[in-house]
Parts: C-alpha cells; sequence; structure tokens
C-alpha cells in the first residue's frame, strides 16, 4: 500500500525519450528500425508534405498550403543572404534542409506521445558537427591559412591578440558543443516539464486542473520554442558560415 | 512512451547519454537528412524558385502594363482638354462674328430709318411752313376786307392802300 501511494505521485519525465525497437524487444543495432526511425520518417513526410505536396499547384498567386512553403522558403533565403552574402547562398539548399528538419521534428515531437528526435544530443550533435567540420574545411579551402586571421584579432592592440587568439580558438571549439547542446537542452526541457505537470494532473484530483492550465500555457511556449530553436539553430549555422567565407574581422 | 514497467530499472540516467542507441540515431538520421535534402533540392526548391521567378516576371510585367496604360490615360486627356480648349475658342469666334454681322445689319437699317425719318421731318416741316404762309395770308385778307368795312361803316371813304400799309404795319407789330 505504501508503495501505491508512491506510485501516485511517480513520474518518469525522462522515459518519453527512450530509444526502443519498433519490432520486438532486442537489442539495438545500428540498423535496427527504433522509434527514432519512425520519427526520422515522419519529419521526411512532413517535409514532403508542405514542400512538394503543398506546392503542386505551382499557382502564381499561391494556395494557403503552398504560401506556406514559399514562406519558409523565402524566410531562409533571406537568412542566408543577409547574413552570409550572395556567395552564401550556394549553401542555401543545405541550410534550408537543416532548418526545415529541426522546425518540423520539434512540431512534430509536440503531438502527444510522439517522440522527439531533436531532444536526443546524439542528433543534434551530428548536426552541429556537421556543421562545424564543414564550416572549418570550407574556411581553409576558401582562404588557406588565411582563415586563422579568424583568431588573429587585428583591430586589438598587438599585446593583447595573443590572449584574444586563445579566447577566440576557444570559443571556436565551443561552438558545436553549444550549438548542440543549445537545440536538445531546449526540446527536452520542454518536454520533461511538459511530463512532470501531466504527472501532476494525474495524482492531483480533482485540483488537477491547475497543472492541466500549465501544460496548457507551457505547450503555447513549446511551440514558440520549437520555431525559435529551429530559426536560432540556422541563423548561427549562417553566422559560422560567414565567418568561413569572409574570417577577417 | 508506453513500456511503464521497465522505466524502473534504466530511468536513473538521461536516455539521451545512453551511448547504445547512438549509432542507430545517428544512422537514421543520417538517411532522413539525405532523403530531405533529395527532396529539396530535387524537387521543391526548383519548384518554388520557378514559380517566385514567375511570379515576380508576371508583377513586372503588369506594372508596365500598368505604367503604359497610365501615360495613355494622361495622353487622352490631353487630347480631351485640347478639344475641349479649340472648341470653346472657335465657338467665341463664332458668337463674335454673329454679334458683328448683327451689329452691322443693324447699323445699316438705323441709318436707313434716320434717313427716312429725316426726310418725313423735311417734307412736314416744309407743309407746315406752307400751312403758317397760307394762314397768314388769310389773317391779312380778312384784316383787310374788316377794315374796310369798318371805315365805310364809320362813313370814311376806304383807301385801299394805306388800309393795307395799316394792316401790315399791325400784323408786324
Amino acid at each position: 500500500m505504501a508503495d501505491e501511494a508512491k506510485g501516485g505521485i511517480e513520474i518518469h519525465p525522462m522515459d518519453q525519450f527512450i530509444v526502443e525497437p519498433l519490432f520486438g524487444d532486442g537489442a539495438i543495432n545500428w540498423y535496427t528500425p527504433t522509434n527514432v526511425t519512425l520519427w526520422l520518417f515522419f519529419a521526411v513526410v512532413a517535409v514532403t508534405l508542405l514542400m512538394v505536396v503543398g506546392t503542386r499547384g505551382r499557382a502564381i498567386v499561391p494556395s494557403r498550403s503552398q504560401s506556406v512553403g514559399e514562406m519558409a522558403y523565402g524566410f531562409v533565403y533571406k537568412m542566408v543572404e543577409d547574413v552570409t552574402g550572395k556567395e552564401g547562398l550556394k549553401y542555401f539548399p543545405y541550410i534550408f534542409t537543416l532548418f526545415l528538419y529541426i522546425l518540423l521534428a520539434n512540431f512534430l515531437g509536440l503531438i502527444p506521445g510522439s517522440f522527439t528526435t531533436t531532444s536526443h544530443i546524439a542528433v543534434t550533435a551530428v548536426l552541429a558537427g556537421a556543421v562545424f567540420i564543414t564550416v572549418t574545411v570550407l574556411g581553409f579551402v576558401k582562404n588557406g591559412a588565411g582563415f586563422l586571421s579568424l583568431f588573429w584579432v587585428s583591430s586589438a592592440p598587438l599585446v593583447l591578440r595573443p590572449i584574444l587568439a586563445i579566447i577566440e580558438l576557444i570559443s571556436y571549439f565551443v561552438r558545436p558543443v553549444s550549438h548542440s547542446i543549445r537545440l536538445a537542452g531546449n526540446v527536452m526541457a520542454g518536454h520533461a516539464v511538459l511530463k512532470v505537470f501531466a504527472g501532476f494532473a494525474a495524482s492531483l484530483g480533482v485540483f488537477s486542473f491547475i497543472p492541466i492550465f500549465g501544460i496548457v500555457a507551457i505547450y503555447a511556449l513549446e511551440v514558440l520554442v520549437s520555431a525559435i530553436q529551429a530559426y536560432v539553430f540556422t541563423i548561427l549555422t549562417c553566422v559560422y558560415l560567414k565567418d568561413a567565407l569572409h574570417p577577417h574581422h | 512512451m508506453a513500456t511503464e514497467t521497465t522505466g524502473g530499472t534504466e530511468a536513473a540516467g538521461m536516455p539521451q547519454l545512453e551511448f547504445s542507441t547512438f549509432p542507430n540515431q545517428i544512422f537514421w538520421l543520417v538517411i532522413a537528412l539525405i532523403a530531405i535534402y533529395f527532396i529539396l533540392s530535387r524537387i521543391a526548391m526548383p519548384r518554388i524558385a520557378a514559380v517566385l521567378a514567375e511570379r515576380q516576371g508576371t508583377i513586372t510585367n503588369d506594372l508596365t502594363a500598368a505604367e503604359e496604360l497610365k501615360l495613355k490615360a494622361v495622353e487622352a486627356e490631353e487630347a480631351y482638354n485640347k478639344a475641349l480648349a479649340d472648341a470653346r475658342t472657335e465657338a467665341q469666334q463664332i458668337v463674335a462674328e454673329a454679334k458683328a454681322e448683327i451689329q452691322a445689319e443693324l447699323d445699316v437699317e438705323i441709318q436707313k430709318a434716320d434717313a427716312e425719318i429725316a426726310a418725313k421731318t423735311a417734307e412736314s416741316e416744309k407743309a407746315i411752313a406752307a400751312i403758317r404762309e397760307s394762314a397768314a395770308e388769310s389773317v391779312k385778307e380778312v384784316a383787310k376786307d374788316t377794315a374796310k368795312e369798318l371805315v365805310a361803316v364809320l362813313g370814311g371813304k376806304a383807301d385801299a392802300r394805306t388800309v393795307t400799309a395799316a394792316v401790315n404795319a399791325r400784323m408786324k407789330g
């Protein structure tokens, strides 16, 4: 009976993030279809629905769904152009891929009972690591050793420059860490809080309307966070790309 | 998600740090990203770029057409105003001409009438003068006759010449 009382307030906010096989109960190998696979597939489907099915009319005066697709396209296109300049537009397809995946995965994760792929550090680390490696390689390919001038702040007094170079170097290597943890952390924290409130709602009986209002409020906040984190990830990618294309301060 | 019972053993840590699942997640993520990239770059992006370019072209064309039409409208308005001004001056000219014509005709008529009136007046004056003269003669005759009779009645002998002279003197006086 004591166990029963404890069970009333026992909450597993992190259980929603457990990766498990779709079929059976076996070990998770790298090829095993898991809930990650399923929700990544849904993200691909969502991208297809929005950008391919939605725009199939190719209308001069767009339908609603075509309008949304065009707005996403125009939004990211303008972002890339504004931050990196004309020569950054070559990389627009990659950045648009990142943006749409993160945005739609975040939104899909807000469906109750879903699995949020972007809440996993493994996923966001791959995204941020890909950006980091691409940008670094690109910086050296485009500028050669001149890319190192990114760390040599020529506008600072000569004495300070070595110290600043060390700081710049550290901040450069922290980038992928902050880039990935920012996204995963925000999404994970929001979903965990939702689960905690849901647990309260389950145990409070008549007064459960209080945590339910909390859930509604936090859910609205999470919708906002989903869009903002996708935006932040994308614009930081643009900023890093700009550093690679124009390393001079 | 579903299996709450197994949660007790595993839930101590964060599922995010369950490193055994990393290869699985990374593998499927890379596949998903490649799929999204190809869907976007092969189908969606060329299509949207084409639609946007086409729309831009249509808008530009429509704007130029509107500009042309506007110019035409301005031209038409100018032509209309010009026609209006022309018509007005023409009308004024016609009015002035008509006025002058009427004035000329009127002048001629007035002159004619004046001449007629003058002729009639002269005639009348002559007639009046004649009447006046004849009246004066008659008065003289009557006065002579009366004077002769009076002289005769009074027993005098009327000398015709004296009587006439006297009457003439009186009449003048």
